[in-house]
């Protein structure tokens, strides 16, 4: 369990410095073993010339006009002024990316999490259940789940059929504005197996015992989850709403294909990234995606930051250990 | 709650269970059952099963696009993801065991590095690393997909790895490391084969990923004959006529067979890689 808190930065290089504090060997300023950069190399390597050398670049670029052939033609704020004056078609995306990270997260973990409480039993056959359930986490992120959705979801497919036999008609979905978009979700909220394993590990951590005595107390289900079951599992949400936001940001296969591979119909799937790789690669606008992909990148830590600092007014750890190494 | 007998409750709970399996699993069975349909009732009829087998469609759709079969995009796959597995295991399990068992200047900032790497988007790099490959020619080979993995760059595994590495007794290494072993050997040959479940769930994971990673093999490949299986099955994105249906969903159930495959094999494995180190699916 503590690995699941550990993607919280602050955590581990204070353990490490805990641990090297206590080394006897060590004096204040420790001699670094020569091997290790040997077995550092490709990592460093990696790091430099494609992570933070192109991440450079790109912040560079993201103040320019490049069309990968000329020579890049600095502009400023161009790029920016442009995105949110000037460009219908992006502040397209970004509402329908903000669209499909506000409703697909939330449903997906709550769907998650009760389906998770379901299993959490000792009933045989659960590990049939987890597996079953968990199965769409490998196999929806691919362009052949994505084809079967927009089939399942097309004017007649199976979808339209079993809704009209309930007497709902409704249009094609991945062809009708309204519709398309809650069609991407719902290929999202499928896969709320790889979550709901995770809350399971989770549930596992709360002793029974605190149940019982709540029960014994006479506090119902509903109150049990309430003042038990959510405070004791906020360590496990806060990690589960932190990764599948991160995650909801880039969505990009289903969104190009269930929207044929243009944005879908009156650019209702244009998500962030579609927009991005037709900017990019499509029209060689190389400097205005750059400045995309880092408005990204700044919206992404800006989201995470706040799920970080609203942490402590709903995130419950019982131990020190993980509230920073104090003891 | 405690009104219904045990048994009555249990009954219900696995009739809620399976209800829900239905519903997950429906997908994946009409698929399977989509690809054998004659193209013509594919959509217009509710039924699972077919009125009768026609296998039409993986004949048509194995003959792939403009003279390459599908077959090749079976193997190009086979091979970026082989190869990405390879590369990603030697090089997450090379850093991570600098990171979990060695002593070096900045290895708090670096790994603190690491860890934020996880959560770039990989869009802010994309451009450059674009260019980069670009100029060196070799947009439209496979080098692209491979080399960042040789490299490293998929932070998660490192992690996945340093923290499995920190739970193998230091002992160990000590012992051997007393007995003369170098660091490397003791690498090579202690910490390395006791990580092996580690090195497992970062294989099946590469493997999955990259099979089914179509943004980064879109942007690098364009001849037919260095598509890929999410390359080649894109050729179908803009098939509406039910001609095609056949073709489409033959190539769909086959691209999701190594998939599952490999689920119903590692099935624990993965579930349990999932929940102790909370890696996405």
């Amino acid at each position: 369990m503590t690995t699941l808190r550990t993607p919280d930065p602050p955590v581990a290089p204070a353990a490490a410095a805990r641990v090297r504090r206590r080394d006897p060997r060590g004096g204040r300023r420790r001699k670094s073993q020569p091997e290790a950069f040997a077995f550092l190399t490709p990592w460093l390597l990696g790091a430099v010339a494609l992570t933070v050398g192109p991440m450079v670049v790109s912040l560079y670029l993201s103040f320019t006009d490049y069309d990968m052939f000329t020579t890049p033609k600095w502009i400023g704020f161009g790029n920016f002024a442009h995105m949110f004056t000037g460009d219908d078609r992006y502040l397209q995306s970004v509402k329908v990316t903000l669209i499909y990270v506000l409703v697909s997260v939330p449903l997906k973990l709550t769907v998650s999490l009760l389906v998770a409480m379901l299993l959490n039993t000792r009933r045989g056959a659960n590990g049939f259940y987890r597996a079953a359930f968990y199965a769409p986490s490998l196999l929806g992120a691919s362009v052949a789940a994505a084809l079967v959705w927009r089939a399942l979801f097309m004017g007649g497919g199976p979808v339209n059929e079993v809704l009209a036999s309930f007497g709902w008609h409704t249009p094609s979905w991945v062809d009708d504005p309204q519709f398309s978009l809650a069609s991407i979700v719902l290929l999202g909220v499928w896969q709320f197996g790889a979550p709901m394993v995770i809350f399971l590990a989770g549930l596992k951590q709360i002793p029974a015992e605190l149940h019982e005595a709540a029960a014994i107390d006479g506090a119902g289900a509903l109150r049990r989850f309430r003042h038990i079951t959510l405070p004791m599992l906020s360590p496990v949400i806060f990690f589960n709403l932190v990764m599948e936001a991160i995650h909801a940001f880039q969505a990009f296969t289903p969104a190009f294909v269930i929207g044929g591979g243009r944005g879908g119909p009156a650019d209702a799937d244009l998500f962030y990234t579609l927009y991005l790789f037709e900017v990019g690669f499509q029209d060689f606008r190389m400097g205005y995606a750059s400045a995309m992909a880092w408005v990204l990148l700044v919206v992404i830590a800006i989201v995470t930051a706040i799920v970080f600092r609203t942490a402590k007014l709903w995130v419950f750890y019982d131990d020190a250990e993980s509230t920073g190494g104090r003891k | 709650m405690t009104v219904l007998p045990r048994r009555a409750r249990s009954v219900g709970w696995h009739v809620l269970c399976l209800v829900i399996v239905a519903v997950v699993l429906y997908p994946l069975v009409w698929l399977a059952f989509a690809s054998v349909k004659p193209p013509d009732e594919i959509l217009s009829r509710l039924a699972l099963l077919p009125t009768r087998f026609v296998f039409d469609g993986y004949a048509k759709g194995w003959e792939g696009a403009a003279d390459v079969g599908f077959g090749r995009f079976f193997l190009n796959s086979f091979l970026v993801a082989g190869l990405s597995v390879a590369a990603n295991v030697l090089s997450c399990s090379l850093a991570a065991f600098a990171f979990a068992r060695l002593k070096f200047r900045f290895r708090g900032a670096l790994f603190a590095f690491m860890i934020t790497t996880l959560m770039l988007p990989y869009h802010v790099t994309l451009i450059p690393q674009y260019v980069i490959f670009q100029q060196a020619g070799l947009v439209n080979t496979f080098v692209p997909l491979i080399l960042p993995k040789l490299l490293a760059t998929e932070a998660f595994f490192v992690f996945l790895i340093v923290q499995f590495m920190r739970g193998i007794p230091r002992e160990l290494d000590e012992a051997a490391i007393i007995d003369g072993c170098s660091v490397y050997r003791t690498f090579w040959h202690v910490v390395l084969p006791l990580s092996k479940p580690a090195l497992v769930t970062t294989s099946i994971f590469t493997f999955i990923w990259t099979w089914n990673d179509f943004f980064t093999q879109m942007v690098y490949l364009n001849d037919t004959e260095k598509f890929t299986v999410p390359l080649g099955l894109r050729l179908f994105v803009d098939t509406s006529s039910e001609s095609n249906f056949g073709a489409m969903f033959a190539m769909s159930a086959l691209a999701l067979v190594p998939i599952v495959l490999f689920f119903l094999a590692f099935q624990r494995l993965l579930v349990e890689g999932v929940s102790t180190s909370g890696l996405k699916g």
